[in-house]
């Protein structure tokens, strides 16, 4: 008993720690009024909800834009990172390793710095403020995770399956098609969802090559905070939120233990 | 052989191009134009600038980014280790149930929730007010330097407190049982059994933390915006206010050498 006594502090103190922002932000998306000296909101309602929500409102604009981007992201990634992943599981490859480092150089340098020279490179393309420039450079961000974890993904698929459907005369590209392929799906699955949920809350690369006119959530979300309309950002925040709950409930549906142990290796 | 070969370099090579193109090349690009005067000759005069202008912010820059590298090591030891030898099952699966919660949320939506929560009249003080711990005229915010850390440290545990846990899981149970056996305390079978073999694992968890530290704006930009702040917010101040590419990208030069003396300490021990 006396244990639990500490433990309920310790436990009690984390939460507070943990939940406590998380709760602040819940209060700020349900408040129509709270203003100092009041320790909760003096009014509650959806007022905010229904300015956020409203047809053709700033946020569901960017709500489209995002994910828009995000979509777009996922296909790029996937077209670029399956026959990229698959190479690298299956098949003979001069410097493999340096290969796959490559597609980490985006995550091993800080990012801001090469951002704004994206963004002046891109000048000259005509590529800034555009759903592609900001695209690409989305797509660039989160290759590592689309390439590592769909070579991972390939490399856990069990061998003799393929030579099986090989010895019975299924071509390379049917084999791929029909075996490779569909046992891979759940891995190739989790990085879709990775490099989506990347593209959703991007903030630094688009706050460079999306302005002026490509305002995704977590921009729109940004500025509703600069300028102290704190409802609005809880609500974007909320928004934003959602996917990333969702993910973190179901991620180990998708990723099993086998493809796990062969990401990066 | 030969031609399965050239189909797999056939394979990686788009996906390599668009690494070149849109990470490499402006990478360079940006090394470049930090020792470049504005006519095109070679200057070391954007670094004069960085530093006349932004020595401040560079220190605080590795302060808190140095501080809260050590905090987020210590907490995710800590939560790691009550993963592996908590005793009581109830109170392991309340942890690995609650220490999860920021992993997977925004940088952007963890700098709004800190914000608010950190601030004189955030929920931080009303709570400690209202518990009768502080006083109304004692309360202090945090919206500086302080929250700066106090947000990475919140975002970034679990993500590398996850690694080590997992780490710490799958190593050889007997050793813990056979220290266990000959009288070892638990901090004792933590720092000295578990801690040194996932030393590789929280080293890779903690340097991925460090760059993308270095690398977010949103953070400093939402939670303390003026001096002393991040460098980072200063190389957007450059950009946004200037258009001065010299000293942003000399700012730029900084950081990559502050991740890359880390990086270089971490292959250095790798390699011993």
């Amino acid at each position: 008993m006396r244990a639990w006594i500490g433990r309920g502090i310790v436990f009690g103190l984390l939460a507070f720690i943990i939940l406590g922002p998380l709760a602040n932000l819940v209060l700020w998306a349900a408040a129509e009024q709270w203003y100092f000296p009041h320790k909760l909101p003096v009014v509650y309602g959806t007022k905010f909800w229904e300015q956020v929500f409203k047809p053709r409102g700033d946020a569901l604009v960017s709500l489209v834009t995002s994910v828009w981007i995000a979509l777009a992201t996922v296909a790029a990634s996937l077209a670029l990172a399956m026959p990229a992943g698959y190479a690298l599981a299956r098949l003979k490859l001069p410097w493999r390793t340096a290969i796959l480092l490559a597609f980490l150089l985006p995550q091993a340098f800080p990012s801001l710095a090469v951002y704004i020279n994206i963004a002046r490179l891109f000048y000259d393309f005509r590529l800034n403020g555009t759903m592609t420039g900001v695209i690409m450079v989305h797509t660039v961000h989160g290759l590592v995770f689309a390439v590592w974890i769909t070579a991972a993904a390939f490399a856990a698929v069990d061998r003799e399956l393929e030579l099986a459907a090989r010895n019975l005369g299924a071509s390379g590209l049917r084999t791929f098609l029909t075996v490779s392929l569909p046992l891979a799906a759940p891995g190739i699955l989790a990085s879709a969802i990775f490099v989506f949920l990347e593209s959703l809350d991007e903030f630094t690369g688009t706050f460079f090559v999306g302005v002026p006119d490509v305002i995704t959530l977590p921009l729109l979300m940004f500025t509703a905070s600069i300028a102290g309309n704190y409802q609005i950002a809880a609500i974007t925040a909320l928004v934003l939120l959602v996917p990333s709950v969702v993910f973190m409930l179901i991620i180990e549906r998708f990723l099993k233990a086998d493809v796990l142990s062969k990401v990066g290796a | 052989m030969q031609d399965r070969g050239r189909l797999g370099v056939l394979l990686v090579a788009p996906a390599l191009a668009a690494v070149l193109v849109l990470f490499v090349y402006p990478l360079g690009y940006s090394l470049v134009t930090a020792f470049q005067a504005k006519g095109g000759g070679f200057t070391l005069g954007n670094f004069a600038k960085a530093f006349e202008f932004y020595s401040v912010d560079i220190g605080f820059t590795l302060v808190i980014i140095g501080v809260s590298t050590l905090l987020i090591a210590f907490a995710s030891i800590a939560v790691g280790g009550y993963l592996t030898l908590g005793e009581n099952p109830r109170a392991v699966a309340l942890l690995r149930w609650l220490y999860r919660w920021p992993l997977f949320i925004p940088f952007v939506v963890a700098a709004q929730c800190m914000r608010t929560f950190l601030a004189k009249n955030g929920l931080m003080n009303n709570t400690l007010v209202g518990l009768g711990i502080l006083d109304v005229d004692q309360t202090i915010g945090f919206l500086d330097w302080r929250g700066i850390i106090i947000t990475f440290v919140w975002k970034q545990t679990p993500f590398v407190a996850l690694l080590v846990a997992g780490a710490m899981a799958s190593l050889d149970r007997s050793t813990i049982e056979a220290a266990r056996n000959l009288g070892a305390g638990r901090p004792r079978i933590l720092f000295e059994i578990l801690v040194p073999q996932v030393m590789p694992t929280l080293l890779v968890g903690l340097i991925l933390s460090f760059v993308t530290m270095m690398s977010v704006l949103s953070v400093a930009l939402m939670i303390s915006g003026e001096s002393p702040t991040m460098m980072t917010v200063d190389m957007a101040f450059r950009i946004n206010n200037y258009g001065d590419y010299g000293t942003a990208n000399a700012l730029g030069f900084i950081s990559y050498l502050m991740t890359a003396t880390c990086a270089w300490f971490y292959l250095k021990r790798q390699i011993r």
